[in-house]
């Protein structure tokens, strides 16, 4: 099983705003598990997904040059569950982006009705330990296969675009 | 302007929403490393919370300069040193630092700071209402 638990971005506003969805499918397994004869997506899944979405977006307004992690979650409230069938639309407003680190606020919304909201605290880490989870190629296949650079626009206004050393790097593997 | 009050209010608010603490708590005495829990990573949720509170800005290191406790200059076989304590003094003039003065242990510093230390922090930022 791959670790995305997003499935494409819809909107991403560089430095601002990033808003993706995630279709739960009967298909995933874990959804035999949680729970057999009531398939509920893990409260911890989406919150997994709304910290990808926000942490792309801080991701990329540094043009992928901090290593950013998920540090904290000061609030997070669920209203609902959600299962196979359901879209969420995750909705990550960044609140500050810093040399040291970043919060979004964040949104769940299963078609018109709120299912949660989150406060999330990413950090900027510099350990060279962290080196692979960072890997240039890496990001720009996740961010090319959720589809952020076909409908991103930077902070211009003008279309995201992929960091040319990010894609020289790619390009060398 | 807000009164001394209201800034110790907002305070107490910005600090059970960071560290999810009960409001009782929060108490002008209270450390928040050794009372409260605040770990590195909540200096910088509350400071974020604060400049959105009180519409301030605060630079990284003013509140919390840990770049002092780093500095070779400052800092020998795990104690500040007497120009790092004049330093903290400088840079820190909200924060009772004598008690850490006698036996300034790095480590010991980060339980130094209070809840009343960062009352005085936001005084210092804003116009206060007698």
């Amino acid at each position: 099983m791959r670790w995305y638990w997003i499935d494409r971005f819809i909107e991403f506003e560089s430095g601002r705003r990033a808003k993706a969805i995630k279709n739960i499918s009967l298909a995933e397994d874990y959804l035999h598990d949680h729970f057999p004869q009531y398939p509920l997506i893990p409260n911890s899944l989406v919150i997994e997904g709304m910290a990808q979405t926000g942490g792309l977006l801080i991701c990329e307004h540094s043009r992928f040059t901090e290593k950013v992690v998920l540090a904290k979650l000061p609030k997070v409230v669920f209203y609902c569950g959600a299962g196979p069938g359901d879209t969420l639309t995750y909705t990550a407003t960044a609140e500050y982006i810093r040399p040291e680190g970043a919060m979004v606020t964040a949104t769940s919304y299963k078609g018109d009705v709120l299912h949660a909201q989150a406060e999330i605290v990413f950090a900027h880490l510099n350990d060279a330990s962290l080196g692979s989870l960072f890997d240039p190629e890496t990001f720009l296949r996740m961010m090319r296969l959720l589809g952020a650079f076909e409908i991103g626009h930077a902070a211009d206004g003008g279309p995201l675009v992929p960091p040319s050393h990010l894609v020289q790097a790619a390009e060398g593997t | 302007m807000p009164t001394k009050e209201e800034i110790f209010e907002k305070i107490q608010a910005a600090l059970v929403d960071a560290l999810g603490v009960d409001e009782e708590d929060v108490t002008p005495e209270a450390t928040l490393v050794g009372d409260l829990g605040a770990e590195s990573i909540d200096f910088l949720d509350i400071v974020f919370r604060l400049e959105k509170a009180f519409d301030i800005k605060i630079p990284r290191g003013e509140l919390f300069p840990e770049d002092i406790l780093t500095d070779a200059q400052y800092v020998q076989d795990g104690k500040v040193t007497e120009q790092g304590v004049a330093e903290l003094r400088k840079r820190m003039p909200f924060a009772n630092l004598d008690d850490f003065a006698k036996n300034p242990i790095v480590q010991d510093f980060g339980n130094l700071l209070t809840v009343a230390d960062m009352c005085r922090f936001v005084e210092g930022k804003v116009e206060v209402t007698e």
